[in-house]
């Protein structure tokens, strides 16, 4: 019984460990370099972890078009296709 | 005896080449794989975390000289009186935090055959995967009178630290109406638009501490980073003040005379109130010693796992790789130091590296309220690193002064972001 739960929760921790580490899509991992991953960094970039997916597609479609004025996020937008944009959108909807 | 060792050979051979055909997973051995980076910088404290982050199963070591980092981005405002190196400086304790063994050492030589670097110490680390992320080594003799002794009275400044401070000190002492030169190399080099932020910073404290004096930049190119965008900030900021001299106009330094602080073109000799030589580079020490360099003294790679194009198993980032389109700046290092880790803990543990996209951003300082940028978005493409057509840029030449003043503030605010992420 014991070891049984044991085990649950050792499958259960291996399920989560996975899911927090997924890897995340092409280009995800750059964004850090200007939106800050830790809470505690004080900057006009807003943190992407936890945002909206819809709201990410949207102001990468916005800057990309021009639409939404951007200092440097026009000029980057633009290197992502529709398929990349969706999928670091939804990798950062699921980070904390 | 001799037919036993033979035969003992042939199994080994044998076993080699069963495990270079198999892609079999490390773990499949028993032990946790092992992952050894060389170099603390912006490329190589990313990528240890990055790993350990991807897969805490394996075990990574940082090797590093230093037990305080100095960064460069930034160190063209300690030179200008606007900021101090303390400000410049991180240690490795949240490094060593994530679980990562943080070895302060000198990598003196890898072994490429038995996979294991050799430490100044005399001890060997050995590896499954090697990152080598050296920075930068200066080309010592490539310019004519421009050595280890002549940069204790001319600094150099492209390694951030004392030469840092030496010349913020040497300007600091300089007589008003003094001249200073700064000689840019050819490319490439770490920093593509440093030398011309560097140019920058140091009229603006001329401009406000010394205001007869007088700046020149003899350089060996004639185009530059964000060449029109320095040149329009320039003319508007400190017209008379700075000069530029490019190579069709008699800009390339053929030698130096550090005694009397003197720089020699074909042209003519500029004799210096101070001078800076941003001088010829090349990858990091180790990156010839561990057999990754080619002639031109850079590494070249594969562009999806950042992986010797020379050597097996030995990955190269950073300002010492060569990263096909992408600058040699800290923005890049850290992307590709991200990149470079999936791809090496895929590789540890059975996986496939899949196709990176990469970003660099870079901001450069024209004076302390007005900042200018270029960024681009880089793909794997015909065997290196390319810019994705239609991205990338600089910042508008036609920009409002609000748009430059925000730009200040987010250089100083990635900045923040970039060290926290990489040291905090």
């Amino acid at each position: 019984m014991g070891r049984a739960l044991a085990a649950a929760i050792g499958v259960a921790s291996i399920a989560a460990a996975v899911a927090a580490s997924a890897e995340p899509p092409a280009g995800a991992a750059a964004c850090s370099g200007c939106h800050p991953a830790s809470t505690r960094v004080t900057s006009p970039v807003p943190r992407l972890a936890g945002l909206d997916r819809a709201a990410i597609v949207r102001a990468m479609h916005d800057f990309r078009s021009g639409q939404r004025a951007g200092t440097v996020m026009d000029r980057i937008a633009k290197g992502f296709t529709d398929a990349e944009i969706q999928a670091i959108a939804a990798w950062y909807a699921t980070q904390r | 005896m001799k037919a036993g060792r033979r035969e003992f050979l042939k199994l080994g051979v044998a076993a080699a080449a069963s495990a270079a055909l198999l892609p079999v997973p490390t773990f499949a051995q028993g032990a946790a794989p092992r992952a050894v980076v060389v170099g603390g910088g912006f490329a190589g404290a990313s990528c240890a975390r990055a790993i350990r982050q991807a897969d805490p199963r394996i075990a990574v070591t940082l090797v590093e000289a230093n037990s305080t980092f100095t960064a460069c981005p930034f160190s063209n405002a300690v030179i200008g009186g606007l900021r101090e190196l303390s400000a410049q400086q991180f240690t490795y304790e949240r490094v060593a935090a994530d679980g990562i063994a943080v070895a302060r050492a000198i990598a003196t030589a890898v072994d490429a055959q038995a996979r294991s670097v050799s430490l100044a110490d005399g001890t060997s680390l050995p590896y499954d995967r090697l990152v080598l992320a050296p920075g930068i080594d200066i080309r010592w003799g490539a310019l004519p009178g421009y050595d280890e002794t002549a940069a204790t009275l001319i600094p150099h400044a492209w390694r951030a630290g004392e030469q840092t401070l030496l010349l913020r000190r040497q300007l600091e002492a300089m007589a008003d109406g003094g001249l200073v030169v700064i000689s840019a190399p050819a490319n490439p080099f770490r920093c593509p638009p440093g030398p011309y932020e560097r140019a920058s910073l140091i009229a603006h404290y001329l401009k406000t501490k010394k205001p007869r004096s007088k700046l020149i930049v003899l350089d060996a190119k004639d185009t530059f980073s964000k060449q029109r965008l320095f040149q329009a900030a320039w003319a508007e900021l400190y017209p008379g003040l700075l000069e530029w001299v490019p190579l069709s106009k008699g800009g390339n330094v053929i030698s130096v005379d550090a005694a009397t602080v003197t720089l020699v073109t074909d042209f003519g000799r500029h004799k210096a109130a101070v001078a800076n030589v941003i001088p010829p580079q090349k990858a990091g020490r180790i990156a010839e010693a561990a057999g990754v360099a080619d002639r031109s003294g850079w590494c070249p790679i594969d562009p999806v796992t950042f992986e010797s194009k020379l050597q097996a198993r030995i990955h190269v980032i950073g300002d010492a790789a060569i990263a096909g389109a992408m600058p040699k700046s800290a923005f890049a290092a850290n992307s590709q130091a991200k990149t470079c880790a999936a791809a090496v803990a895929q590789l540890l543990t059975g996986g496939a590296p899949s196709a990176p996209k990469l970003i660099n951003t870079c901001y450069s300082l024209v004076a302390p309220d007005y900042g200018i940028s270029v960024a681009g978005v880089y793909a794997p493409a015909g065997g290196q690193l390319a810019e994705v057509p239609g991205s990338g840029g600089v910042s508008p030449t036609d920009a409002p002064r609000a748009t430059r003043a925000a730009e200040a503030v987010l250089a100083e605010a990635w900045f923040r972001t970039i060290a926290a992420e990489v040291f905090g």
